[in-house]
């Protein structure tokens, strides 16, 4: 039961999004609609876990002058299976992600889990915690998401909310709202976070 | 096991294994996704066609020629012509490149246009999307227009723009004026003469575009 807290870490207390602030190329970029988060964050997910698990297996075989650039080997062809598999059975989904699946290659939230937590543990905790983390960034940025697809487009998972004769606010689904939103729910996680922990 | 030491022969051995091994395993999962990739490529474009043609029954994607950078696709039903259906693209939009699927009928009047592709500002340039926008194209024949141009009315057309800055709507119009014009010049000449024969071989020809010109008629009624 220890190794729980290897997974709960990364969903709230070093939440990869609000909380250590990494990856967020994709976090603004992606996030104009609910589904995109959810899509994003199973491809992140799916590579965190599984680049966690090789990291973790074979550190003792990674000499360490070259590690950077076994790992990102591992990284690279893990993000190359996410691809092909996407655009073969989502296309939807792979057409509005484009550009943003190869680049989870250079999300820092799997290169720094590799380097940080991957390298130095054993495959069981190494899994949680990709596990965690990977649930923490879809969790997040599927909320970004939702507010900004509420607040720009009315709708939540394309489910219209509101009328067609209200108007939205627009600077929403632009990358300006991205960082107008994120900024405030990073202030609302770090008043929440000094609440509870007193 | 202690952590091997970085010597050259470890660090070379070690790259060359974690290579060979991944790229076995992207082999083996290109192969099992080379087949639905494809097949997901190819349904996207019939599902196009299909929705910018009235139905047809032969296999459009076989029929592919392109002229002038748009691809036509002929539809035919029965043997006989039921349109073109043209995959074009214009430079103009707002963020460069989009994408249009625009049926034509065999006389060259503009059936539907649906955008395969475009990355136009969500919420302004985007709107090209609607049906306002778009059900203003269905039935128009370029031919019948001022100098055979589709235009906005900001430009003395007939096209109601989306946005006063008018960019991804003059686009769009740029998108089906290329296709027409590769299609007067290259398709419906020739098969005007093939439509001649067919249509005293039998009556079906006429009497489907009748029916398909009075829904029409219906729906624009309705929409008043």
């Amino acid at each position: 039961m220890k190794n729980m807290k290897f997974f709960t870490e990364g969903l709230v207390r070093s939440n990869p999004t609000f909380v250590l602030v990494l990856g967020t190329c994709p976090t603004l970029a992606v996030t104009t609609a609910a589904i995109n988060g959810i899509g994003m964050g199973a491809a992140t997910t799916f590579v965190l876990v599984c680049s966690n698990l090789l990291i973790a297996a074979l550190k003792n075989y990674i000499p360490d002058k070259v590690r950077i650039a076994a790992f990102i080997l591992i990284i690279a062809s893990f993000v190359t299976v996410v691809d092909l598999v996407m655009k073969a059975f989502t296309p939807d989904l792979y057409n509005t992600l484009g550009i943003f699946i190869p680049l989870i290659v250079v999300n820092c939230i799997i290169l720094g889990r590799a380097e940080a937590f991957a390298q130095k543990n054993k495959v069981v905790p190494a899994i949680l915690d990709g596990l965690g983390m990977g649930i923490g960034f879809t969790l997040a940025i599927t909320l970004l998401a939702s507010i900004r697809e509420l607040l720009g487009n009315g709708s939540i998972f394309d489910i219209k909310l509101v009328g067609d004769n209200v108007s939205t606010i627009l600077l929403f689904i632009l990358p300006p709202g991205a960082f107008i939103t994120y900024g405030y729910l990073i202030a609302l996680m770090n008043r929440l976070k000094a609440r509870y922990s007193n | 096991m202690a952590k091997l030491e970085s010597s050259l022969k470890n660090m070379v051995l070690s790259l060359f294994g974690i290579s060979l091994v991944m790229s076995a395993a992207l082999g083996f999962v290109n192969n099992v996704t080379k087949g639905p990739i494809a097949e997901a490529i190819k349904a996207k474009e019939v599902n196009a066609i299909k929705e910018v043609l009235p139905p047809f029954d032969n296999d459009p994607v076989a029929t592919l020629k392109e002229f002038e950078g748009v691809i036509f696709y002929s539809a035919t039903k029965g043997g006989l012509p039921v349109g073109y259906a043209a995959k074009t693209y214009t430079e103009k939009g707002y963020s460069g490149r989009f994408d249009l699927m625009a049926g034509f009928l065999p006389d060259g009047t503009l059936n539907k246009v649906v955008v395969l592709q475009q990355k136009e500002t969500p919420g302004l340039g985007n709107n090209i999307l609607q049906a306002k926008f778009s059900d203003q194209f269905m039935n128009v024949n370029i031919g019948d227009l001022n100098n055979q141009r589709l235009l906005v009315k900001k430009d003395g057309g007939t096209i109601d723009a989306i946005s006063a800055a008018t960019i991804s709507s003059r686009a769009y119009c740029d998108g089906i004026q290329k296709a027409y014009d590769a299609l007067m010049k290259n398709l419906i000449t020739k098969s005007m003469e093939g439509k001649s024969v067919d249509t005293t071989k039998s009556n079906a020809a006429p009497l489907t575009s009748d029916t398909r010109e009075e829904e029409a008629n219906e729906k624009i009624g309705g929409r008043k």
